[in-house]
C-alpha cells in the first residue's frame, strides 16, 4: 500500500518534478478560479485557454518545442485578448462574455491557422494537452513565478477584488480602482493558463482552475474558506491524478482533470449547499 | 470654502445627445437637506449620476465643494449571491478613509457596529448577503452610506420596498445627517414624505421645473407642470442651440416659461 502511495513519488524524479510542479499549480490556480467563478466568468477561463494558442504557436513556429518562448508566446497574446475583451466592455455597453467570444474566437482561428501551416497535428496535441511528466526546471521555474506573482498581486489587491466583485458600481463612485483591479485579475488568469499549459495543455490547465472552484462553491459561503477548500481539492486532485496516471498508463494531465471532476460531482452531490442538502430539508428549524 | 455645497452652470446631462437634464443652474446650500422629484423619466436619477461624476456632463459643469461623496444608487449592481457577510459588505463604507490597504482598526469595527444599530440590524454582522431580506438590505446599504463619513451624501430612492416604520427610522437619520452639517440630495416619489420632512425641492422635468422651499415648489401648478413634459426621445427634434444663445432663452425649452425661469435662476 505504501509503496503503491509514495513508490512512485520516491523513486522517479520526473514523478517528483510533476508532483512538485501540479502542486505549486494547484495552490496558484485555485483561488484565481474562485474569483471567476464568483464573478460568473467561468467560461473565460476557457475562452482564454484558447486564446493563447497563437502565441505558443508562434513561439513554436520560430523556436521548436521550447517551452519559454511559446510562454511568452502565449502570455502576450492572452493579454491583448484580455485587455482588448476588457476595454471593450468597458467602455461599451457590450457585456465581457460576448467580448470575450469574439476575441478568443479571432485568436484561435489565427492558432490554428499558424499551427496548420507549420507542424504537423502530434505538435498541436501537445501544446494543447501538455505533458506534465516532462516538466524542465525551466517549466518548473516559470510555475514558482506564476505562483508568487498571483498571490502577491491577491493579497495587495484582495479588498478591491472583492469590491469589484461584490458592488462594482459603488467601487466606481469611491474609487478609480476598479477597472485597473479588472485588468489585473484577468492577468492573472493568463498567467495562470500559460503556467499551467506547459504542464497540463491549455486544454486542461482551465480545469484545474474551475473544478476545484467550483466543487469548493458547495461546501462554504465565504470567500477565504472557498479559497482554501479549492486549493485543497486541486492538490488532491494532483496527487491522485498522478498515481492513476501512473498505475493505469495514462496521460496525465486528463488524469488530474478527471479527479477535479470527481471531486466535483461529489461536493454537487453531498456538499453542505449541494443538491441532496437541497433535495431532503430537514424539519428541524431554530426559533429565532 | 463658500456656503454653497454644489454650483450647477448650464448643467446638461444626457444619453447618446438625448438630452435628460436640460441646462440646469443653481446652487445647492451646505448643510441642506433636498428632495428631488419629479416623473419617471424625468431625468433624477440622472442627475444624481451626474453630480457623482459617473456620467459625464454633455455640457455645462457641476461644482462640488466637498471633501466626500456618498451615493446610494437605486438599481444597485450589487450581486447578493456573492458569498459575504453583511460586515463585508458594509465596511466597504471603509474605502475612502483605509483605501485599498488601509487595516480596519478596532476602532473602524466599533464604528461599524454602532452604525449597523443606527439602521437596526443590531447582531447582522455575520449574516450572509443571500439571507438578508430587501428592506434588511437596504438599511445594510444606509449603513455603509453613514460609514463613509461623506459631506455631500446621494440617495437614489432610498425608500423602495422599506416598510413604514423603517422608512420613520432611516427619515430621522438623514435628518441627523443634515444636522452634522451634511448635505442630503435624495430623489423621492412620496409626495406626502416630500412635503413632511424635506426642506428644499427640486422638481425636474427634463429640465427644472421649480427649486426652492417646498411648500412653494410642491405646488399643484407646477405639478401639473412637471407631468407634462415629452418622455420618448424624438430623433427628429433639433439639435439644442443653448450655447449659441447665452441668454437661456433658447428655443427648444416650450415648457418653462420666462417667469419660471427667473425662479430658476434665482433660487
Amino acid at each position: 500500500m505504501f509503496e503503491y502511495l509514495f513508490g512512485p513519488f520516491l523513486h522517479y524524479g520526473f514523478m517528483q518534478r510533476a508532483l512538485l510542479g501540479s502542486l505549486i499549480l494547484s495552490i496558484s490556480c485555485a483561488p484565481v478560479g474562485v474569483f471567476l467563478m464568483l464573478r460568473r466568468m467561468s467560461l473565460t477561463g476557457d475562452a482564454m485557454s484558447h486564446a493563447i494558442l497563437p502565441g505558443a504557436a508562434l513561439g513554436f513556429l520560430f523556436f521548436g518545442l521550447e517551452i519559454i518562448p511559446m510562454t511568452i508566446g502565449g502570455l502576450l497574446i492572452g493579454l491583448l485578448v484580455a485587455l482588448g475583451s476588457g476595454l471593450v466592455s468597458r467602455f461599451t455597453v457590450q457585456k465581457e462574455d460576448a467580448s470575450m467570444a469574439a476575441f478568443y474566437l479571432i485568436s484561435l482561428a489565427i492558432g490554428v491557422l499558424i499551427v496548420s501551416w507549420r507542424g504537423s497535428s502530434v505538435d498541436l496535441m501537445h501544446v494543447l494537452f501538455g505533458s506534465v511528466l516532462a516538466l524542465n526546471d525551466a517549466a518548473l521555474g516559470l510555475i514558482v513565478g506564476v505562483a508568487l506573482t498571483t498571490y502577491i498581486v491577491l493579497l495587495l489587491f484582495w479588498r478591491g477584488l472583492v469590491a469589484e466583485c461584490l458592488d462594482p458600481l459603488f467601487l466606481r463612485s469611491v474609487s478609480r480602482i476598479g477597472g485597473p483591479v479588472h485588468l489585473l485579475f484577468l492577468v492573472l488568469v493568463v498567467l495562470n493558463l500559460v503556467g499551467g499549459f506547459q504542464a497540463l495543455g491549455t486544454l486542461l490547465s482551465v480545469g484545474l482552475m474551475m473544478l476545484p472552484a467550483a466543487g469548493a462553491r458547495f461546501w462554504s459561503n465565504d470567500v477565504r474558506s472557498l479559497c482554501l477548500i479549492a486549493v485543497a481539492i486541486a492538490m488532491a486532485s494532483s496527487v491522485c491524478g498522478l498515481l492513476l496516471s501512473y498505475h493505469a498508463s495514462m496521460p496525465s494531465g486528463p488524469a488530474i482533470i478527471c479527479i477535479a471532476g470527481a471531486f466535483y460531482l461529489f461536493s454537487a452531490l453531498v456538499g453542505r449547499r449541494g443538491v441532496l442538502a437541497n433535495l431532503f430539508v430537514s424539519g428541524r428549524h431554530k426559533t429565532a | 470654502m463658500n456656503d454653497f455645497c454644489l454650483e450647477f452652470q448650464n448643467f446638461t446631462l444626457g444619453y447618446q445627445g438625448h438630452a435628460a437634464v436640460h441646462h440646469l443652474s443653481g446652487s445647492v446650500a451646505r448643510g441642506s437637506l433636498t428632495a428631488i422629484a419629479g416623473a419617471n423619466g424625468s431625468g433624477k436619477s440622472t442627475l444624481l449620476k451626474g453630480i457623482a461624476g459617473i456620467l459625464k456632463p454633455i455640457s455645462g459643469s457641476c461644482a462640488a465643494h466637498i471633501n466626500r461623496l456618498a451615493y446610494l444608487p437605486q438599481q444597485s449592481e450589487l450581486d447578493r449571491t456573492f458569498p459575504a457577510r453583511v460586515i463585508d459588505l458594509v465596511a466597504l463604507g471603509f474605502w475612502q478613509r483605509r483605501g485599498l490597504l488601509g487595516r480596519i482598526t478596532l476602532q473602524d469595527r466599533a464604528e461599524l457596529t454602532k452604525c449597523l444599530g443606527a439602521v437596526g440590524l443590531e447582531g447582522f454582522e455575520k449574516r450572509p448577503l443571500d439571507s438578508l431580506s430587501g428592506g434588511q438590505m437596504q438599511r445594510a446599504l444606509f449603513a455603509r452610506t453613514m460609514l463613509q463619513d461623506a459631506d455631500l451624501i446621494l440617495l437614489d430612492e432610498p425608500f423602495n420596498a422599506v416598510d413604514a416604520r423603517t422608512i420613520a427610522d432611516l427619515v430621522m437619520l438623514v435628518k441627523g445627517w443634515t444636522a452634522e452639517g451634511r448635505t442630503v440630495l435624495c430623489v423621492l416619489h412620496d409626495h406626502v414624505l416630500v412635503r413632511e420632512h424635506f426642506p428644499q425641492t427640486l422638481l425636474l422635468a427634463r429640465k427644472l421645473v421649480s427649486w426652492g422651499p417646498t411648500p412653494d415648489v410642491m405646488t399643484a401648478a407646477n405639478l401639473m407642470r412637471a407631468r407634462g413634459f415629452q418622455e420618448a426621445w424624438d430623433e427628429r427634434s433639433g439639435w439644442c442651440e443653448e450655447r449659441l444663445a447665452p441668454d437661456g432663452h433658447g428655443h427648444c425649452h416650450p415648457i418653462i416659461d420666462k417667469r419660471e425661469q427667473a425662479v430658476a435662476a434665482h433660487v
